[in-house]
C-alpha cells in the first residue's frame, strides 16, 4: 500500500477495503497496459486538448521570465479533466458503470459530468450548499452535461461534507460504482493515482521550459488545496534539486501551514485541527481550496524539505487575478490567483506558475467584491 | 443460549444514567460513541448527535471522564468507546488505549481502522458483506473477544428490511471463528433484531437507541426492553 513516509494510509470503514483492493490491482495493471496508455494519450490530446501551451507573462512579470503553464486553456477550463479521463477509463475497465464524485469549486464535478458524458455513465456529484451558490455557472454545467448534482446541506455545506458525502455514497454502492475522487487525497491508492494522472502537467512543462529558455525554471510555483495540480508540476521537477518547489495555500485554508497530523477522509495528512483530532473549517473566497485537509504527498515534501509551502490572501489574490486580467488577457481562476500572488515577489528570475484553471466560474464572486 | 444486546450511545453527560437505563432494559454491553466531527462509517442519525455531542465540549478527554462515571455506575458491564482515528492519532495511539482501559473500557472500536491497520492496537474488528474470505479471516484472528458484522454495505442508521446481506456473512464468518459473531448497522426493530439474532449470536443497536435516549432514561430502558423481549422469545 503506498504510503508517503507516515503520510496516507487507509483509514476508511472495512467496507471500502476490498474495493481499495480492486482498484489498486486495476491500476498496477493498467499502468502495465500499453492500450491503456495509448487510449488515455488518444483523449489527452484529441479530446482534451493536449499539450497545453506555455505562455510568458511580460506583462504581469516586468523583469521575471514567467511562464504561465495554461490548464486553463484545457476543455472543461481546468487541469481537474486530466484525472477525470484516467479514471473514467479505469472505471470501465472495473466494469463499474455509475461515478461519484464531490466537488468544490465545481471544476472537478464539470470534470466528471464530462468524462461520464463521454463514456456514457451514471454520474452524481456531492457539491455543499455554499459552493452551489458561490459557482452556480458550474451547477449548471453539470446538470447540462447530464449529471445530477447533489446537495450538502449541512456542516460547512463546502468541500469537505460534499468529499464526506461521496464517501458515504460510495460505502452504500461500492459493487457498481467508482468513486472519482478529485484531488490527490483520500485512502491509498488515490493520492498516488491522481498524482500520477496529473504527472503530465510537469512532464509537459518541464520540457516547454526547456524547449523556450534552454534551461530549467529557478522555481516552480502552483496553487495547493487538496494539491492535485501542485503535484502534477512538481512531479516533473522533483528529481531536479537545483529547482525550488513552492506550493501556495490560501492563508484560511493552510493545511500545510498551520495544520497538524489528522485523519480525513481515508488518510493521515497535515490536517487543520484541534489538539483532540477534531477537523477545524477552512475559510477561502476560492472554493477548490477552501479544504483543511491536503494531499499526503504534499506532508512528506514539506517534512522533508523538497517542496515549501507559503500562503496567500483572500485580497492578494483577487489583486493578482487582475493583474493578470489586464496585463495579460487572461481571467485565471481565484485558486491559481494565489500560485500568481506569490510569484511575483519571489526573489527569482525563471519562473513557472501552474495556471490550474480558468476564472469563468468566480466572475459572480469577484464582481460583488469590486 | 441467550442472545447479546449491545446498545449504542453517544457519550455526553448524561450517559452514565442513560447507559444504567440501557442496562436496566436488558443492555448486556454498552458502546460509547466518542464522536468524531467528520464520522464517515455514520448515517445522519449519529452523524448529528455527534454534532451535538462536540458543541457540548464532549472532547477525547471529557469522553474518558465520563466513561470512568459509567463505569463507576455500572461495574460489571462490558463498555466499549467506539470512535475514529483521529481522535486516537491526536492522543496518542497507545495512550489512548492505556487511558480508556484505565477509565474502565472492556475493548474499542475504531469505525476507519480496518484490520491489518496498526495490528498493536487490540480491538474489536468489524467485517462487511464486501469483506473477502481472507480479510474475515485476518479480522476473526485479530479481534478482541467479538466480532462485529456490518450488516450492510452502507452507513450507520435504520433501514425498512434487516439485510439479506446478513446470512451468508454470518456463514462466511463462522467457518472463519468461533468467537461471538454480533450484527450492527440497520437493524432499528425489535423485528429486526429478532432476525438478526436467529442467525448471530447478538445485535447492535445504535441510531434508533440514541433517538430513544433523546427523549430521557425512561423512554430508552422501555425502547431497549422491547428489544430484549424479541431476542429473549
Amino acid at each position: 500500500m503506498s504510503c508517503f513516509g507516515e503520510y496516507g494510509g487507509r483509514y476508511v470503514p472495512e467496507t471500502l477495503v476490498p474495493a481499495l483492493d480492486e482498484l489498486e490491482r486495476g491500476w498496477r495493471e493498467a499502468l502495465a497496459d500499453e492500450a491503456f496508455h495509448r487510449d488515455l494519450h488518444a483523449l489527452l490530446t484529441t479530446y482534451a486538448g493536449r499539450p497545453t501551451p506555455l505562455t510568458l507573462a511580460q506583462r504581469f512579470a516586468p523583469g521575471k521570465r514567467l511562464y504561465l503553464k495554461r490548464e486553463d486553456l484545457l476543455h472543461t477550463g481546468a487541469h481537474k479533466l486530466n484525472n477525470a479521463l484516467g479514471q473514467a477509463l479505469l472505471a470501465r475497465r472495473l466494469g463499474k458503470r455509475r461515478i461519484v464524485a464531490e466537488t468544490g469549486a465545481g471544476q472537478h464535478g464539470v470534470a466528471a459530468a464530462t468524462v461520464c458524458a463521454r463514456f456514457g455513465l451514471e454520474c452524481v456529484v456531492y457539491m455543499g450548499e455554499e459552493d452551489m451558490r458561490r459557482q452556480r455557472p458550474n451547477v449548471e454545467r453539470m446538470r447540462l452535461l447530464g449529471a445530477e448534482v447533489r446537495p450538502v446541506g449541512f456542516g460547512t455545506r463546502t468541500l469537505k461534507e460534499a468529499t464526506s458525502e461521496a464517501i458515504r455514497d460510495w460505502i452504500a454502492t461500492v459493487e457498481t460504482t467508482h468513486y472519482l475522487i478529485g484531488s490527490c487525497v483520500g485512502p491509498a491508492p488515490y493520492p498516488e493515482l491522481v498524482a500520477e494522472l496529473q504527472s503530465v502537467i510537469g512532464r509537459e512543462a518541464r520540457e516547454q521550459v526547456l524547449a523556450a529558455e534552454g534551461r530549467l525554471p529557478e522555481a516552480v510555483i502552483a496553487c495547493v488545496g487538496g494539491g492535485s495540480n501542485a503535484i502534477g508540476l512538481f512531479r516533473g521537477f522533483l528529481a531536479d534539486a537545483e529547482v525550488r518547489l513552492l506550493g501556495v495555500e490560501a492563508a484560511g485554508a493552510a493545511s500545510l501551514g498551520s495544520g497538524r497530523p489528522a485523519v480525513l477522509h481515508g488518510a493521515r495528512s497535515s490536517v487543520l485541527s484541534d489538539e483532540d483530532g477534531q477537523i477545524a473549517d477552512a475559510h477561502s473566497i476560492s472554493a477548490g481550496l477552501d479544504y483543511p485537509g491536503v494531499g499526503p504527498e504534499h506532508a512528506y515534501l514539506r517534512d522533508t524539505g523538497r517542496a515549501e509551502y507559503v500562503t496567500a490572501t483572500d485580497a492578494e489574490a483577487l489583486a493578482a487575478f487582475r493583474d493578470l486580467a489586464r496585463s495579460e488577457g487572461i481571467l485565471p481562476a481565484l485558486e491559481p490567483s494565489h500560485a500568481l500572488a506569490r510569484a511575483r515577489d519571489l526573489d527569482a528570475e525563471l519562473i513557472l506558475v501552474g495556471l490550474s484553471g480558468r476564472g469563468d466560474k468566480d466572475l459572480a464572486e469577484i464582481l460583488a467584491r469590486r | 443460549m441467550s442472545k447479546t444486546l449491545v446498545v449504542y450511545l453517544m457519550t455526553e453527560p448524561e450517559t452514565p444514567e442513560l447507559a444504567c437505563a440501557a442496562v436496566a432494559g436488558g443492555a448486556d454491553i454498552v458502546e460509547l460513541g466518542f464522536p468524531f466531527s467528520d464520522p464517515l462509517a455514520d448515517g445522519p442519525v449519529i452523524r448529528r448527535a455527534a454534532e451535538r455531542a462536540l458543541a457540548r465540549g464532549m472532547r477525547t478527554r471529557a469522553c474518558l471522564e465520563l466513561l470512568a462515571q459509567t463505569r463507576a455506575a455500572l461495574p460489571r458491564t462490558p463498555l466499549v468507546p467506539m470512535t475514529y482515528a483521529s481522535l486516537l492519532e491526536a492522543y496518542g495511539w497507545s495512550r489512548f488505549a492505556a487511558d480508556a482501559a484505565a477509565a474502565g473500557a472492556t475493548s474499542l472500536i475504531v469505525a476507519d481502522l480496518p484490520a491489518g491497520a496498526r495490528p498493536e492496537l487490540r480491538r474489536i474488528q468489524l467485517v462487511a458483506p464486501t469483506s473477502t474470505d481472507e480479510r474475515i479471516r485476518l479480522a476473526a484472528e485479530t479481534t478482541d473477544g467479538w466480532l462485529y458484522l456490518v450488516t450492510v454495505a452502507g452507513t450507520t442508521g435504520a433501514r425498512d428490511e434487516l439485510s439479506p446481506a446478513l446470512a451468508g456473512l454470518v456463514r462466511r464468518a463462522r467457518s472463519a471463528t468461533g468467537l461471538p459473531l454480533y450484527a450492527g448497522f440497520g437493524i432499528s426493530t425489535p423485528e429486526q433484531a429478532r432476525a438478526a439474532a436467529a442467525l448471530a449470536d447478538g445485535v447492535v443497536v445504535g441510531s434508533r437507541a440514541l433517538q430513544a435516549a433523546e427523549r430521557g432514561p425512561d423512554d430508552l430502558r422501555d425502547f431497549v426492553a422491547s428489544l430484549r423481549a424479541a431476542l429473549d422469545s
